[in-house]
């Protein structure tokens, strides 16, 4: 499967009179592991902000998977299309347990989309896959931050989304965790799915990411592969520094 | 939440509420047992409970705080007493104080048909259903929601309460409404009927337990949590917040609309003051000290404070303000789970205690 999973066209985000994305358009195809870069104040967690339906942008439109206009849509009606985002912050629910975190991802929805069995089916891939099987029962309040940070892609995955957002995963991360986020990431790059990552651990993005786009006050500034990126004199200056 | 079979503390209560109810009937069969006053006093014990669980169940495990609860219990209340006035008046062809009062000869066309104490039930859910409903609709809509949605449950409380007070709206004014004669045939006075309008209140109080818990054992119960830890989290995930909280506050709103119905048959008087803002401030106030996120806390809690509340009422009436601000600010300052707090300090240690405190979640 091919062909464009978001394209953002022409996007201009402002919050008072502040542009916080400024006329952007972006496109990222199925089966890429898409990098977004740049500055702090860039605009990067603002267009996944815009992505999944929580800014709205003052002009231009999001279009996912070539046909749905998703500029307007809801936050959940976004995420049931198959849109989904980790945040910056690990965001999980204290008080419930690792497998029950899971489940909610998993179903997606209020109406149910998976029968118990499926559903049990799921769960256990999905914490097979992050790592968290041994931690199942446990409340997420107790998982480290690392854990956390994994235990909130797991609940992201588990409805196989077709676009997979995640801000910083890395954040806050020992090497050795960084390191098999990143063998994560990779494992969950399919051809009908798009990954979009933004991170500042440059050593991580280089390992994980097909492409980059690199965003300065609310633009692109640069798109190509990390190694071009690290090569291009306007992103050292403003960003990745000599 | 744990499997019910090794809740102990929800169980343990559970097997209290039962007991009580047992004892109740013991007494209103045989001469021994509880005297209708004690009975009457842990009948309104219980409709507190009910009122307190109402609250616990939207804002323990959905993260909402309503400090107009008072409302719904008021409307319960309300209804209750017209249908026993019309009740005792087509028993016994009293007219109501009140309506002497205001000069009415006949009742209101609008009171037709609540002598029919099914028909009251309905009036009830309808008009919970439909204030709880537009309100919860409006506000969850327009995103409105911690300390913003209180206030304006409480001005909501507040604004019921000046419209019940003016005698003009019709329902007794200032004075309320009271002088019920008869409950479903029997006479509202007599020992035995008070018994055994205990006995309902304390087994609807076990029932309420019941359903609430197989609520939240389950898939909804795991949504409302995880609406009151991270709302945001929850709509990304593709879950429609609104809905689910709309359903939850329309069922705490019949809840609390139910205790009314128990607690004012058994007090023998509704007026206004139910609606004062008092009132639906102190339901909070028995919720946070048992331990909100519990429903076992939050019935202890409206036990607990009430029955002191009673005592201090013969011994000390003045004292009462300032042991609930007292509590208030222990509870704010020092153990902001309540009870279940408590529990952990292990200063004291009642067996179902600490197993509760053991499952808490710690709530923000």
């Amino acid at each position: 499967m091919g062909g464009v999973a978001l394209l953002i066209d022409n996007v201009t985000v402002e919050f008072g009179s502040f542009r916080a994305i400024d006329a952007l358009s972006l496109a990222v195809d199925f089966g890429e592991v898409r990098a977004v870069i740049g500055p702090n104040g860039a605009g990067k967690t603002t267009l996944l902000d815009v992505i999944c339906g929580i800014a709205r942008p003052k002009q231009g439109c999001v279009m996912f998977d070539d046909a749905t206009d998703i500029t307007r849509a809801s936050e959940s009606a976004i995420a049931r299309a198959g849109v989904r985002r980790k945040f910056q912050k690990p965001s999980i629910f204290e008080g419930l347990s690792v497998r029950q975190h899971i489940a909610v991802g998993a179903q997606g929805g209020l109406r149910r989309s998976l029968s118990q069995e499926e559903l049990r089916n799921r769960v256990e891939e999905v914490l097979e896959t992050v790592g968290l099987g041994d931690l199942a029962q446990r409340s997420a309040s107790e998982l480290a931050h690392g854990q956390k940070q994994w235990l909130e892609i797991g609940m992201v995955l588990a409805s196989n989304p077709k676009v997979l957002m995640l801000d910083e995963p890395v954040a806050g991360l020992t090497d050795e965790e960084t390191e098999r986020t990143a063998a994560l990431v990779r494992s969950l790059k399919r051809s009908d799915r798009a990954i979009i990552v933004v991170e500042h651990d440059m050593d991580f993005v280089e390992r994980i990411a097909d492409r980059v786009t690199v965003l300065h006050e609310g633009k692109t500034l640069f798109e190509g592969s990390m190694a071009a990126a690290r090569a291009d004199d306007r992103v050292v200056d403003v960003y990745l520094g000599r | 939440m744990k499997p019910l079979a090794s809740d102990r503390a929800f169980l343990i209560l559970l097997a209290a509420v039962l007991a009580v109810v047992l004892l109740l009937v013991i007494s209103i069969a045989t001469p021994f047992g509880l005297s209708a006053y004690l009975a009457n006093v842990i009948g309104q014990l219980a409709a507190f409970a009910v009122l307190a669980l109402s609250l616990d169940l939207i804002w323990g495990y959905l993260g909402i705080l309503s400090l107009g609860h008072g409302l719904f219990f008021g409307i319960g209340g309300y209804v209750v007493a017209m249908h026993l006035l019309k009740h005792s008046h087509e028993v016994t062809g009293k007219v109501p104080d009140f309506m002497q009062f205001m000069g009415w000869a006949e009742f209101p066309f609008y009171w037709t048909g609540f002598g029919f104490f099914p028909y009251a039930l309905l009036v009830t859910a309808v008009v919970t259903l439909l204030i709880s409903g537009v309100f919860g609709y409006v506000s969850f809509r327009s995103r409105v929601g911690g300390v913003y949605f209180a206030i304006t449950t409480q001005a909501l409380v507040y604004v019921a309460m000046l419209l019940m007070f003016r005698n003009d709206t019709g329902f007794g004014g200032n004075n309320g409404m009271t002088g019920f004669t008869v409950v479903f045939g029997w006479p509202i006075g007599g020992s035995r009927v008070v018994i055994a309008m205990a006995a309902v209140s304390v087994l609807m109080l076990g029932l309420t337990l019941l359903g609430c818990r197989m609520l939240l054992a389950g898939r909804f119960g795991v949504l409302m949590i995880a609406a009151r830890d991270d709302e945001v989290r929850l709509r990304t995930l593709g879950y429609e917040t609104l809905r689910l909280k709309l359903v939850v506050w329309c069922l705490s709103a019949l809840i609390a609309a139910l205790a009314g119905m128990l607690y004012v048959p058994q007090v023998g008087i509704i007026n206004p003051r139910l609606l004062a803002p008092e009132l639906s401030l102190e339901i909070a106030v028995w919720v946070a000290i048992g331990g909100r996120g519990h429903l076992v806390g939050a019935v202890i809690g409206a036990v607990l404070v009430n029955a002191v509340k009673f005592w201090l009422s013969v011994a000390a009436p003045e004292l009462w303000p300032f042991i609930l601000s007292g509590l208030i600010v222990l509870v704010v300052l020092v153990f902001p789970n309540g009870l279940v707090d408590l529990a952990k300090l292990k200063l004291v240690r009642p067996t179902g205690l600490k197993h509760m405190a053991s499952g808490t979640p710690e709530l923000r």
